[in-house]
């Protein structure tokens, strides 16, 4: 069951989080910080296609992740979930079109190995 | 379109203080969450009601509330900053979650565990010294 719960945490979780910057980029940045503002940016987000699918990914890996740290110790639960970081720097890359230098690509994978590290 | 010197600064306090904030949203609802569930005992099903009932647990719905507020802090964030920028920078909050195990849980943190701590702080400084942006957005680059 653990290895289906990761798997559920990591997949959805990486499609959402495609998802989500793809709309966000399209959305452009928020500079208006105060609650009108936010609740103006929230409307204007429930029609962007990119974020509405993007959530929904999202909260299938929240869930799964719930089960996951009911079952898991924390120190195992969250860093596992992480194992997905040169995968989606891959992504970012080569879908949405960042430019990813030397130090984003050593910075991402030193993360994936401590993260690997800290679930040992 | 190249960055204004005050432009470039201010986009770099932005990302550094929301950064922060996506990392306490994240450690501070993951505590909850633990602790909540914890009390609650294992839940594994399929159907969603277990875990609609967690809910009327304090520590669980604290913790929600906490990772609704990380989901809506890290989508502000990511309307600017690349998403290969946001995931490890904020990968700082697994090194929190570590400690805070270990603190507030009583989990052993190991040597290996101490020096994969280690590895994603170093990680996290290289990433933070690249531009927050290499998209366009709003006109900028």
């Amino acid at each position: 069951m653990i290895p289906l719960l990761v798997a559920l945490v990591v997949i959805p979780g990486t499609i959402g989080d495609l998802m989500n910057s793809a709309g966000m980029k399209r959305h452009g940045e928020i500079t208006d910080w105060t609650l009108l503002g936010l609740i103006r940016a929230g409307r204007d987000l429930l029609h962007n296609f990119y974020i509405v699918a993007g959530i929904p990914a999202m909260a299938v890996s929240f869930f799964a992740l719930m089960a996951l740290l009911s079952t898991s110790a924390l120190s195992f639960a969250m860093p596992i979930t992480a194992s997905s970081y040169i995968l989606e720097t891959a992504l970012a890359k080569y879908v949405l079109r960042e430019h990813v230098d030397w130090r984003r690509w050593v910075g991402a994978s030193l993360v994936a190995i401590g993260v690997a590290l800290l679930s040992i | 379109m190249g960055w204004q010197q005050p432009e470039e600064a201010r986009l770099i306090w932005k990302t550094v203080v929301v950064s922060l904030v996506v990392i306490g949203f994240n450690v501070i609802g993951s505590y909850a969450l633990t602790r909540g569930l914890r009390e609650l005992g294992a839940i594994v099903s399929w159907s969603p009601l277990p875990y609609i009932q967690a809910f009327a647990d304090p520590w669980v719905s604290l913790g929600v509330l906490f990772m609704i507020g990380w989901l809506i802090s890290r989508l502000a964030l990511l309307s600017w900053a690349d998403l290969s920028y946001v995931l490890p920078v904020t990968a700082f909050s697994y090194v929190l979650n570590a400690v805070t195990g270990a603190v507030y849980f009583n989990e052993r943190v190991t040597d290996l565990q101490w020096a994969g701590i280690c590895l994603i702080t170093v990680g996290v400084a290289l990433v933070a010294l690249t531009p927050p942006e290499t998209l366009e957005v709003n006109g900028r680059r």
